[in-house]
């Protein structure tokens, strides 16, 4: 023994994931996802991801030297925040309105209710939310995958509500369609989910109740009336439901505390995303799903407090 | 086969293979030893011995006059040194007898007797318990005799011997399963009989299966006693976790084990209760676990009160060149120590030394509300809230928020990715709480 004893309070051991190390897994489960992007969107999809990246964390170190608050670039989250926003950006998207989505992510999604942990709203969903309040047309046009030059289309979805056309499953699992950089390659996505289960840096109860929702309404509607209402199938692999359900909606910050909470927050989410699909004016819904379910959180960790053990009344 | 168990909880490292093959060695009977007057929880003890006196082992040196007490006896005999603030294991420091040996007179030791179940009172067997000194040894060392002593209108039906040694690292109440086998059994067997209860189980956690085989075998023709096997989870050891996973009962809230016709006692006190009713021995010893990769030869000692805890790790080989932390107890509610002078007391259950690849102290960052804690509290509270009423100090608020159930397993600190100290700010917020009611009157 060399010095002083160290003094500290129980537990003396603790588990080895650390914040940063989650938000790092996190991160790392979106490789598939970028690497699909970038192999459909070529160059604008990575110089999208670059520039969303270092406006999120130039933003995150900014903002907190002008508040004089120790830096926590280290923790990882700005840039997973940066990374998240880029793969719900249209390819096309001009690299300035990236920037500057980046920057009113972190500032007005995370920054100004006090930084990491604080924020009601996810992020990368509130810079992107900006963007398509402030450059509507810009956020809904799209290009064919896999071109060096860019052949404009619609997404899969706005194709099935306004002319009815259903695109390939194979397509959808693989991501040749057209949509955002992270949405499009379902496969990716579901490995990146499989991983963070694995890992236990993600809790299922989301994801499932979020997806399990979609798949239960889009098959009664489906039922009722086939020839219009897409199949259920197309509906979890469109879109960017499964960004959403897998790496949005089961953002710790912002989702409920409470096991029963989660299953409701994702319930909601599902129930949402088929409203505004269905009969909304938007052809997607995923994104404002999560945003008003975001909303509702400390309603619902509120009224899903667990009865302490000894507690229930006999 | 579907092993019981409780909800929630955690799945910690427990190294326990360290200390757990060898037999209890006796630590070497000490020069000194340090006698606090207070060892358990209830009143504190006022000394019946003045400097200079001559005392003999086991006698009698400290008592209380209150119902939740126990006495204090003499683990060596020898002379009264002083009495007066010495360090404390728990408390920091407290009134203590310091005993020196007197290396010329031979300790007096205690020939076994006899126990006949049918003719025991249980008057007796408390007076006798009480007399002893006789705690909890697993760690709270609340007194023996009072948990013996049900109020008529709550009547006991199941004693629990709990044989679960969740803490990670411990192996004492593995070895004492092992080695005194029948006066575990016998020790459950006066415990039902004083309480008047018709049955007894002993909860063994899967990790000991020699000691639940060897259990099963010596009760094989005991019909009122049942051996269980539960699953390998922290705090499976906890009363209320123990009686959830054995019985299916819940203790209410704020409320007592007999409170759902149950008296939980450890292996360790079982045995003690059997030599305090059948040898007259008070409590002078125990089995203690000395282990973690900081002492060069980890094990299990029998340890007279008392003895400075430097006596004993160097029963256990000393220090290793990079020990870092001293820890009375287990790595997951053990109490950190700034020194080696602290004395071995009743609840001394281990002496833990941790390296420093072993023991975690990262930086805090802020809570990212990913509830993990929330989803291995034991007792289904929320820690979050008690992190974030001790930091605003809303102390009221945490009552509403049921602070007060905690059991400080620490589940919730140890699962934390953030690595904030939540036990902390719980011990905090319980201390604040009380002197607030206490204040109120």
């Amino acid at each position: 023994m060399k010095g002083n004893l160290i003094i500290s309070v129980s537990p003396h051991q603790k588990e080895k994931p650390s914040t940063p190390a989650v938000m790092r897994g996190v991160i790392y489960a979106l490789i598939p996802a970028v690497i699909a992007s970038i192999y459909y969107f070529k160059l604008r999809a990575f110089l999208l991801i670059i520039v969303c990246i270092a406006g999120t964390v130039f933003t995150e170190a900014i903002f907190q030297k002008l508040r004089r608050k120790p830096v926590t670039l280290y923790d990882g989250s700005a840039l997973l925040t940066g990374l998240l926003l880029a793969l719900v950006l249209p390819p096309t998207l001009p690299l300035w309105t990236g920037f500057l989505g980046a920057v009113m992510a972190i500032v007005i999604g995370k920054q100004i209710f006090g930084g990491l942990g604080h924020n009601i709203f996810n992020p990368a969903l509130v810079g992107r939310a900006f963007l398509m309040a402030s450059f509507p047309v810009m956020l809904t046009t799209w290009i064919k995958p896999g071109l060096f030059d860019a052949v404009s289309t619609a997404t899969p979805l706005s194709m099935m509500k306004f002319d009815h056309s259903v695109t390939s499953t194979l397509y959808l699992l693989l991501g040749n369609t057209g949509g955002s950089l992270g949405e499009t390659c379902a496969v990716a996505l579901i490995l990146g989910g499989i991983f963070l289960i694995i890992k236990k840096y993600m809790d299922w109860r989301i994801p499932l109740s979020y997806l399990g929702t979609v798949f239960i309404l889009s098959l009664i509607l489906y039922l009722i009336k086939p020839g219009q209402y897409a199949t259920p199938r197309f509906h979890l692999l469109s879109g960017g439901l499964m960004l959403g359900a897998l790496f949005m909606a089961t953002d710790p910050v912002t989702s409920p505390i409470t096991k029963k909470g989660r299953y409701i927050f994702g319930i909601g989410c599902g129930v949402l995303v088929i409203i505004i699909r269905t009969w909304g004016g938007l052809p997607e819904g995923v994104m404002y799903s999560i945003l008003l379910m975001n909303a509702f959180t400390p309603l619902i960790n509120r009224y899903t407090v667990p009865v302490q053990f000894g507690g229930r009344k006999k | 086969m579907r092993l019981k168990s409780f909800k929630q909880g955690i799945h910690p490292g427990y190294y326990k293979g360290l200390s757990e093959n060898g037999p209890i060695k006796k630590c070497p009977s000490p020069k000194k030893v340090i006698i606090p007057l207070s060892q358990h929880t209830g009143a504190p003890c006022k000394p019946l011995v003045e400097r200079k006196d001559k005392v003999e082992r086991g006698q009698k040196i400290g008592e209380a006059d209150a119902f939740i007490t126990s006495p204090v006896h003499s683990s060596i005999t020898g002379t009264v040194k002083s009495i007066d603030k010495q360090p404390h294991p728990v408390s920091g420091s407290f009134d203590a007898v310091i005993i020196e040996r007197d290396e010329s007179i031979e300790e007096k030791e205690w020939e076994k007797g006899v126990i006949d179940l049918e003719k025991i009172s249980a008057d007796e067997v408390r007076k006798k318990v009480r007399e002893a000194g006789i705690v909890g040894l697993g760690g709270a060392a609340f007194p023996a005799s009072v948990k013996i002593s049900p109020p008529k209108e709550k009547p006991i039906d199941t004693i629990i011997l709990n044989g679960c040694e969740c803490e990670p690292y411990l192996t004492a109440d593995h070895r004492i399963m092992l080695e005194y086998t029948d006066d575990c059994i016998l020790g459950l067997k006066v415990i039902m009989k004083t309480v008047g209860a018709k049955k007894g189980i002993v909860g063994i956690e899967a990790n000991k299966m020699d000691a639940f085989k060897l259990f099963l075998e010596k009760t094989k023709d005991e019909g009122n006693i049942d051996v269980e096997l539960l699953e390998v989870k922290y705090p499976e050891g906890a009363e209320k976790m123990l009686i959830k996973a054995l019985l299916s009962r819940e203790v209410p809230a704020g409320g007592l084990p007999m409170d759902v016709g149950v008296v939980v006692h450890n292996v360790g006190t079982a045995v003690s209760i059997v030599e305090a009713v059948r040898d007259n021995k008070p409590l002078i010893e125990r089995v203690v676990t000395v282990t973690g990769k900081g002492v060069n030869n980890p094990g299990n000692f029998m340890v007279a009160i008392g003895t400075p805890f430097s006596d004993v790790i160097e029963a256990a080989g000393g220090l290793k060149d990079n020990a870092v932390k001293v820890i009375m107890g287990g790595p997951l509610m053990g109490i950190a120590q700034s020194g080696l002078d602290v004395p071995v007391v009743k609840g001394t259950s281990g002496i833990l030394v941790l390296t420093a690849d072993e023991t975690d102290i990262e930086e805090e960052v802020n809570c990212i509300r990913c509830a993990r804690c929330v989803d291995h509290c034991p007792m289904y509270l929320i820690p979050t809230e008690f992190v974030k009423f001790a930091r605003g100090e809303a102390w009221e608020r945490m009552d509403s928020v049921n602070i007060m159930d905690c059991i400080e397993c620490g589940s919730c600190a140890f699962v934390c990715p953030s690595k904030i100290p939540i036990v902390q700010y719980i011990k905090l917020g319980k201390l604040a709480l009380r002197n607030l009611k206490s204040k109120k009157g």
